[in-house]
């Protein structure tokens, strides 16, 4: 074992750094919990608006079909139909890309789902930068911020495959509306199977070496998390003792959690695949800036839409990638 | 519109083939992107940018040009390369499809290349901005003899917005706007008639007070005719439901909603394993479906 895996939490996966390290799309986590959930509670519906396939509701749907429903493209509908679901004592889950759902029905989840209260679950797959070579049309980087902004929207954003696992099976339990975004891209398998998930949760999963003088607190949101924790273990390689919190649930945010690594790292570094502006970094300043002010970078993309490419030139572009948090940690501890 | 010749036909089908073999060498370069829609609507585009269109496409911001409205943006690598042989920018550029720093974005950008009249990709506001469009022309001059043409897929008329578009260009009269549906019956997960039924989709645009036209969409004098017609209605706007078939032009693709969304090389292999798709679809192609010997292009 090298050294820095003594630095990761017990229950992160002990392969994370080595480059066989497993790789899977966190929604088909969704879609094996979904099913899961479906089987614990049969109040659970699910619906999608043509993206059956690629949001993986697929699996619940052939396990119950008489409890999914295909609405066709109709991302507006969806939100409302599933509302009236709820409103009869269902459980909708409706799934779609992030960008059309929520993405598109924005005003129609505002009224029909969290003003009147709906216990309904949001599902926006392929969000974030990493969606790639379909561009900026189809990369949701401010679902966070809008889904965020409606009082009683829970907001999900799960590392990996077995967290967005958990996590549907939490939201199918917990009463009210949840947004979850899901990323499209293979990413590396981060925590195990048996890890802990609780809604409202923010969890450390690499802890600086205390060797070091100078530290850093990286907190991260979603499947960048990967990137944040190579660059933490890049930072303490290099002197610099980096810690890296994983903020699973970016609303509500686990204050207790983030006022301690406030006062425990000389700065904070917050990484998401989202604009800078209104997702997980403005959350964290908003709260730091009340309680204990501190020096946070919001490390994301920057006022600009994306565009076509790899996720790896993307992430490397837009300053989310591994190398790009390090020397923005470097530069902004100086 | 003008009466096409027999041999002014033969060119187009064949400029409409080079063009799908374009389409192909495309989506192999880039390694995603859509199969189905682009090349069901090769004869289409051809016809409208070789023949309709009133455009130049060395100057592509010219005043006077027709507007296409691309409403269904994943279709694009036929936008894209019907442009290209056109004259809008060289056809080796065809190759940067969906790659980092392209103007050809996976999904059209109306910023980043000259000739995009909207960007697209989020479907179900195109008919929307065309009507804006025909709208802003009536008030700038009423006797404009512009047309603006909006291209749609079938399964994207689920979207609501669709509707309440075709609500206002009927009340509006718009009789310079011409919708052309792409009517292939199929959309990502599954056939339209199974994910959400469109049927009577001709009385339903009838009822919306459209002009209302139904043709074959790779019969170039029908879609030649019936866009002259519709050119000539003058009290209402005008829909073509264009009926396609799914990858028109490989057989062994056709029909199969699963190539909406892949390229040759990840697509279903049923009839051809993905390690061949590409050259089988080329193949296909050049010798329009094995119809005509050619020598062997490996
Ligand atoms: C608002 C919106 N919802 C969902 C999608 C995802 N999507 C892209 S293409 C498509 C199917 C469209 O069907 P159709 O218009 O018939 O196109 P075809 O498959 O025939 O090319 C869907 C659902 C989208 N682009 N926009
Ligand atoms: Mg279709």
């Amino acid at each position: 074992m090298n050294m820095s895996n003594t630095l990761l939490a017990q229950h992160v996966n002990p392969n994370l750094f080595n480059s066989d390290v497993e790789t899977a799309p966190n929604r088909n986590g969704y879609g094996n919990g979904l099913k899961e959930a479906g089987e614990l509670d049969e109040r659970v519906v699910a619906l999608s608006a043509d993206l059956v396939g690629s949001t993986k509701t697929n699996i619940f749907a052939e396990a119950f079909p008489q409890r999914f429903i295909q609405v066709g493209i109709g991302e507006q509908s969806l939100a409302s139909v599933a509302s009236g679901m709820a409103a009869m004592g269902k459980i909708p889950f409706i799934a779609s890309y992030a960008m059309f759902s929520p993405g598109r029905s924005w005003e129609q989840v505002r009224t029909t789902i969290a003003y009147n209260g709906s216990n309904v679950k949001i599902i926006g797959a392929h969000s974030g930068i990493s969606v790639g070579p379909d561009g900026a049309t189809h990369q949701a980087i401010e679902d966070i911020a809008i889904m965020r902004v409606i009082p009683r929207m829970v907001v999900i954003a799960p590392c990996d495959v077995h967290e967005a696992e958990r996590a549907t099976l939490a939201i199918a339990k917990y009463v009210g509306p949840v947004y979850m975004r899901l990323a499209r891209e293979n990413t590396p398998v981060i925590t195990t199977i048996g890890s802990p998930f609780e809604i409202g949760k923010a969890d450390i999963y690499l802890t600086r070496d205390k060797a070091h003088k100078k530290t850093v607190g990286i907190i991260s949101t979603g499947t960048v998390t990967y990137q944040a924790l190579v660059a933490g273990r890049t930072l303490n390689e290099k002197g610099i003792g980096a810690s890296v919190m994983h903020m699973a649930t970016i609303k509500p945010l686990d204050k207790a959690a983030v006022l301690a690594f406030a006062q425990e790292h000389d700065v904070i570094v917050t990484v998401e695949e989202h604009q800078r502006m209104g997702g997980l970094g403005s959350s964290v300043s908003e709260y730091l800036s009340e309680v204990f002010p501190k020096k946070i970078l919001r490390m994301g993309v920057d006022d600009v839409f994306g565009q076509s490419g790899t996720p790896e030139e993307l992430l490397a572009h837009y300053k989310i990638d591994n190398a790009s948090i390090v020397e923005g940690a470097q530069k902004f501890l100086q | 519109m003008h009466y096409l010749t027999d041999e002014d036909v033969r060119s187009l089908e064949l400029k409409a083939n080079e063009i799908r073999q374009s389409v192909i060498e495309m989506l192999v370069e880039a390694g995603s992107g859509h199969t189905a829609g682009p090349l069901g609507m090769a004869d289409i585009f051809t016809l409208l940018y070789f023949e309709i269109l009133r455009h130049n496409p060395k100057d592509p911001f010219w005043e006077d040009r027709d507007r296409l409205i691309l409403s269904n943006g994943h279709i694009c690598p036929i936008l894209y390369a019907v442009m290209a042989h056109s004259g809008y920018f060289p056809v080796s550029e065809l190759l940067t499809l969906r790659k980092f720093g392209s103007r050809l974005q996976g999904h059209p950008h109306k910023e980043t290349l000259p000739g995009i009249e909207t960007s697209s990709g989020p479907l179900g506001s195109g008919v929307s901005q065309a009507v804006g469009m025909a709208l802003a022309e009536r008030i700038n001059n009423p006797y404009s003899s512009k047309y603006f043409y909006c291209l749609t897929g079938d399964g994207e008329l689920d979207c609501g917005q669709i509707w309440e578009a075709m609500m206002l260009g009927g009340k509006e009269k718009l009789h310079n706007l011409i919708v052309i549906v792409d009517r292939n019956g199929i959309q990502i997960d599954g056939y339209t008639k199974d994910v959400m039924p469109l049927e009577p989709l001709r009385e339903k645009f009838e009822s919306f007070n459209w002009d209302v036209q139904e043709v074959d969409g790779h019969n170039i004098r029908s879609i030649n005719d019936a866009i002259g017609k519709a050119q000539a209605v003058y009290s209402q706007p005008s829909i073509i439901i264009a009926h396609t078939i799914p990858s028109k032009g490989i057989d062994v693709f056709e029909r199969d909603f699963r190539w909406h969304g892949n390229p040759p090389g990840l697509g279903p292999e049923d009839f051809v394993k993905k390690s061949e798709q590409a050259a089988v679809a080329l193949k296909k192609l050049r010798t329009l479906n094995g119809y005509i010997n050619t020598h062997e292009y490996e």
